[in-house]
């Protein structure tokens, strides 16, 4: 893999990531638990959609075969995604849904901000924008955390449970590969283990605030960045893809 | 239509064209122009070609290609034959790039203006106090961080009770 191989495959791992979750969080429109409440989350699905654009788009660019960001969100199947698991997996309650964003939030500001300063002028431009936005993000769902988890019985119980249950997908996060390892090596790319360990002491100052109780490790799930999926990926993929596939080039 | 082919074969002048955009209204608050939200970070005309280079606000902000849209055909009706837009994504948008007039009118639209400086702490959440634009009491409450469009929070007035929209600061 040549380093410009490694750098197109990367930023596609960063456009999947933010539209698979993009496409998740966009679920919620019209039936989220309140009007403000859906507000935010169609407010984030819309900044990750717009970074998924822009993430493409480079990578289209340095590929050179003439594919654009719409062929790559909706003309690859389900062994070409690479996104993280976590991202895939269903809102269910809105414990999870919140659990979600500060697992992966937490993670991606880190990855972000050491994107800044890559090698790759394109991609430290795109993260840098991206970066503000996911400030944000985590400022919002931080505060839910610490209002769900210290808050009822029931509430803090649910909560700590989805943290439980999504907990296996967190491994993942800092499972490098070769992709990885070429990044930060030639383009000065985020160093996963100092990576880790500031997303471990991040989250257990939160979670100590929200009273909840940081899952021991175990078996970590993974397999996303090798386009190896959880079985909520393919249905995932069914809708978003629909129109494309049974109208191949429609356009409006 | 005489005229016409005169005007498009004369190089187009820089200034004119900042002035014909500083009326370019924002598709979502149009009172505010492109201008004043300091979106166009750059016109050069080369020969009869312009080129004009275009700041996104938020990355998801489903304003942006519309707004690209309105400035190619705003130079078109004005005789530019070629236009080309170029994205800009450093150094990013952020609220402080608002003109001081875009301020003003933002005011006398009835939404709250940006605080000034996006720096860490207005980012990191510490509280603000906005003041309503109606009655100008400093006495508000966020009734969400987040309102219609990507770039604003909903507040109300404790004094006069009017709900009110805030520009937020990024």
């Amino acid at each position: 893999m040549t380093s410009d191989q490694a750098l197109t495959r990367y930023l596609l791992r960063l456009g999947d990531n933010a539209l698979i979750l993009a496409q998740r969080l966009s679920e919620l429109v019209a039936s989220g638990p309140e009007l403000e409440e859906e507000l935010a989350t169609a407010n984030f699905a819309l900044d990750y959609l717009g970074q998924a654009r822009m993430f493409y788009s480079r990578a289209c660019e340095l590929e050179g075969a003439g594919r654009t960001e719409d062929d790559m969100a909706f003309l690859r199947g389900e062994r070409e995604f690479e996104n993280l698991l976590l991202l895939e997996q269903p809102n269910h309650h809105f414990g999870d849904t919140i659990v979600r964003q500060v697992l992966f939030d937490s993670f991606y500001l880190l990855q972000l901000e050491a994107l800044i300063n890559c090698g790759d002028q394109g991609l430290a431009d795109i993260a840098a924008r991206a970066h503000k936005e996911i400030r944000y993000h985590l400022r919002h769902s931080s505060q839910w955390l610490v209002r769900l988890g210290d808050g009822t019985d029931k509430s803090h119980a649910r909560v700590q449970e989805s943290l439980h249950r999504l907990w296996r997908y967190s491994g993942e996060l800092f499972d490098g590969d070769a992709v990885d390892e070429i990044l930060r090596q030639e383009f000065n790319g985020p160093d996963l283990v100092s990576i880790r360990e500031q997303w471990r002491a991040g989250l257990q100052t939160l979670l100590a605030t929200a009273t909840l109780t940081v899952p021991e490790d175990q078996w970590m799930d993974s397999g996303g960045r090798q386009g190896r999926h959880t079985e909520h990926f393919g249905y995932l993929l069914a809708e978003m893809q629909y129109l494309q596939r049974s109208f191949p080039g429609a356009s409006w | 239509m005489p005229g016409q082919t005169v005007k498009a074969a004369e190089p187009p002048c820089v200034n004119d064209i900042w002035s014909w955009l500083a009326e370019l209204p924002d598709p979502e608050v149009p009172v505010v122009s492109v201008v004043d939200l300091g979106m166009i970070r750059d016109v050069t005309v080369c020969g009869v070609a312009v080129e004009v280079s275009v700041a996104p606000t938020y990355s998801g902000c489903p304003a942006t290609e519309v707004i690209e849209h309105s400035i190619i055909a705003l130079l078109r009706d004005k005789g530019i034959a070629e236009v080309r837009l170029r994205r800009v994504l450093s150094p990013p948008w952020t609220t402080d790039w608002i003109s001081d007039e875009g301020r003003a009118k933002l005011l006398a639209y009835g939404i709250a203006p940006p605080a000034a400086a996006a720096g860490k702490r207005e980012i990191l959440g510490t509280k603000l106090r906005i003041a309503c634009p109606q009655c100008k009491s400093l006495e508000t409450t966020q009734v969400s961080e987040f309102g219609s469009t990507p770039c604003k929070a909903s507040y109300k007035c404790r004094d006069c009770l009017e709900p009110f929209e805030y520009f937020k600061c990024i």
